[in-house]
C-alpha cells in the first residue's frame, strides 16, 4: 500500500472533553475509494472522531491528515476550502427547515457558485433522482420522514461532487426498508461517483454489506481493525462481546455504581 | 467559603460571557456591510421580525397614547391647559415611551423568536451543517437577522409613538372636545426635530442592534437540548429588558445633558 492511496491519516490522537479523555493515541488510516466503517458502542466518541476528522473540534494532540493537509492547524479560510471537497450526512439530516427540498439541495450551489438558474434545477433534480426523491422537490423538510429527510441531506451532501463524504450513524432509527435504501445509495454513491465513504455507526450487520474495512473503536483506542468478517472471528472477547451483541462481557452490563445492597438498604442515596 | 466560591465562579462567567458576546458583536458588525450588498437575506428577515411585529405595535401604542392622553388631561385641565395635552404626548412617546416599549415588546415578540430558533438550528445541527458545507453561519444566518433587528425596531418605535399621538388626537380632540389647532399647534411648536424625534430615533436604532445580538447570541450559544433553548429563551428575555432600560439611562443622560 503506498502512501497516496491513503485519503486520512489519523496520527497519534489525543482529545480530552474536561477531565474525561475521549481518545487517547488513535491510529486511523482510510484508504482512497474504499468504504470505511468507524464502529464502536454508543459513548465512545464515533461522532466526535467524525467532528474532529472535519475539522469542528480541535484535537489537544496528534495530526489528522486529510488529502496530505492537516486540519487542525488550517486556518478558517483553507478549511473551508477542504470542505467543499467534503460532504457529511448528519444523524437527523440537518437540512433547513425554512427551505423547501429543492432549496435545501442547491443551498451549497447558491452559496458558492454563480451558474445559471437553468444548470441549477438540472443538477438538482438530477441528484434528487438518484436518491430517487425528485417527486419531494417542494415539500418541506418538516413533511418528510426520518429516512427521507436523510436521502435529501444525502443530495445536498453530494451535489458539490466532494470527494469524501462522511455519513453520521445513517442507519440509526429507520425502518428497514429505508435502511436498505441508504445502505444501497452509500455503496451506489461511492461506487458510481469514486467517492471514499467514511461511516460511524454501531450497527454490525448493516455495516458487514457494505465496508470495505472497519476500526473497532472503544475506550479511546482502536481495539481492531480488518473486514467485517475478520472483526467477528477476532480472538478479542471485547471484539466479539460488540459484534456479537451479548448484554455482558468485558463491557459490563452495570454502570459502576456504589454496592447494591449497600445503596439499597442505605441511609443516604 | 461556598458563598465566596460561588461569587468568584458567579464573576467570572460573567465576565467571560460578557467577552464572548463583545467577540460575537464585533463579528456582527464586521460583516454586515458585506451582508448588506445582499439585500434580500436582510428583507425577508425585516419581514419577519420587523413587520410580524406591526400589528402588536400599533395596538400598543394606540392604547397607551389613550391612556397618556387621558391622564394628562385630568391634571392639565385644572390648571386649564388641555392644550397642551398633545405636546406632553408626543414628547413622551417620540422620547422615551415609542422607543423603550417597541423595544420591550420586541424582545417579546421578536427577540424570543430568534434566540428559540437558532437555538433550535444549533440543536438540530443545522449550523454544524451549514460549516461543513463551507458556508459560515454567522454570515449567512445570524447577520441578516441582526440587520434586520437593527433596521426594524426604530420603525416600529416610529409606528408606536404616530399611532399613540393619533388616539390622544381621538381622545382629547374628538371625545373631550379639546381645540385640534391648540392640540397640533402646541406639538409642533414644542417638539424639536433633531432634539426629540431624532434622538429618539437613533435611541431605537441602538436598542434594536443590542436587543437582537443579545437574542441570536444567547440561540447561537445555547445548549443543544430542549431545556437549554428554554433557557437561552428566557435569557434573552431577562438580560434584553434590563439592558433596554440601563441603557435608556445613559443614552437619555448623554443625549440631553446640555438641555
Amino acid at each position: 500500500m503506498t502512501a497516496s492511496n491513503q485519503i486520512i491519516e489519523i496520527r497519534g490522537l489525543r482529545y480530552m472533553r474536561g477531565e474525561h479523555v475521549i481518545f487517547d493515541n488513535l491510529d486511523i488510516d482510510i484508504e482512497r475509494g474504499k468504504i470505511t466503517a468507524i464502529m464502536g458502542p454508543s459513548g465512545t466518541g464515533k461522532t466526535t472522531l467524525l467532528r474532529l476528522i472535519t475539522g469542528q473540534l480541535l484535537p489537544d494532540r496528534g495530526q489528522i491528515l486529510v488529502d496530505g493537509e492537516d486540519v487542525p492547524r488550517l486556518r478558517t479560510k483553507d478549511l473551508y476550502k477542504l470542505r467543499h471537497r467534503m460532504g457529511m450526512l448528519f444523524q437527523n439530516g440537518a437540512l433547513l427547515t425554512d427551505l423547501t427540498v429543492f432549496e435545501n439541495v442547491a443551498f451549497p450551489l447558491r452559496e458558492h457558485t454563480d451558474l445559471p438558474e437553468s444548470l441549477i434545477r438540472h443538477l438538482v433534480l438530477m441528484k434528487l433522482q438518484a436518491v430517487g426523491l425528485r417527486g419531494t422537490w417542494n415539500m418541506m423538510p418538516g413533511d418528510l420522514s426520518g429516512g427521507m429527510a436523510r436521502r435529501v441531506a444525502l443530495a445536498r451532501a453530494i451535489i458539490m461532487d466532494p470527494q469524501m463524504i462522511f455519513y453520521d450513524e445513517p442507519f440509526t432509527g429507520l425502518d428497514p426498508i429505508s435502511m436498505g435504501v441508504i445502505v444501497r445509495l452509500i455503496k451506489m454513491l461511492n461506487d458510481t461517483l469514486n467517492l471514499t465513504s467514511i461511516i460511524v455507526s454501531h450497527d454490525v450487520a448493516e455495516i458487514a454489506t457494505v465496508a470495505d474495512q472497519s476500526y473497532l473503536i472503544a475506550g479511546g483506542r482502536v481495539q481492531a481493525r480488518g473486514t467485517p468478517e475478520e472483526l467477528e472471528h477476532s480472538p478479542s472477547a471485547q471484539v466479539r462481546q460488540f459484534m456479537k451483541g451479548l448484554a455482558d462481557g468485558p463491557v459490563p452490563f452495570h454502570y459502576p455504581g456504589p454496592d447494591y445492597r449497600e445503596q439499597l438498604f442505605g441511609e443516604e442515596v | 467559603m461556598a458563598v465566596l466560591r460561588y461569587l468568584r465562579y458567579s464573576i467570572q462567567d460573567f465576565i467571560e460571557t460578557f467577552g464572548a458576546s463583545q467577540l460575537f458583536l464585533a463579528r456582527l458588525l464586521a460583516y454586515s456591510p458585506r451582508t448588506l450588498v445582499r439585500p434580500r437575506l436582510v428583507i425577508h428577515q425585516i419581514y419577519s421580525v420587523g413587520a410580524g411585529a406591526v400589528v402588536l405595535i400599533a395596538f400598543s401604542g394606540f392604547f397607551v397614547g389613550l391612556v397618556m392622553a387621558l391622564q394628562s388631561y385630568q391634571s392639565l385641565s385644572k390648571f386649564g391647559a388641555t392644550g397642551e395635552v398633545g405636546t406632553l404626548l408626543a414628547l413622551a412617546l417620540f422620547r422615551e415611551l415609542g422607543p423603550v416599549i417597541t423595544a420591550l415588546l420586541f424582545v417579546g415578540r421578536s427577540g424570543t423568536q430568534l434566540a428559540s430558533e437558532i437555538g433550535l438550528m444549533r440543536a438540530t445541527d443545522q449550523l454544524s451543517g451549514m460549516q461543513m458545507m463551507a458556508v459560515d453561519p454567522i454570515r449567512r444566518i445570524i447577520v441578516p437577522r441582526f440587520l434586520a433587528g437593527a433596521i426594524s425596531l426604530p420603525l416600529l418605535a416610529m409606528i408606536f409613538s404616530a399611532i399613540g399621538i393619533l388616539g390622544g388626537y381621538i381622545l382629547v380632540v374628538l371625545y373631550l372636545g379639546v381645540d385640534p389647532g391648540a392640540f397640533w399647534g402646541q406639538m409642533r411648536a414644542n417638539v424639536a426635530l433633531v432634539n426629540d424625534i431624532l434622538n429618539g430615533f437613533f435611541k431605537a436604532i441602538i436598542f434594536g442592534g443590542v436587543v437582537t445580538m443579545i437574542a441570536l447570541f444567547e440561540g447561537y450559544n445555547a445548549w443543544p437540548t430542549a431545556e437549554g433553548v428554554g433557557r437561552a429563551t428566557t435569557r434573552t428575555v431577562v438580560i434584553s429588558s434590563i439592558t433596554i432600560f440601563a441603557l435608556d439611562y445613559i443614552l437619555t443622560a448623554f443625549m440631553y445633558r446640555g438641555i
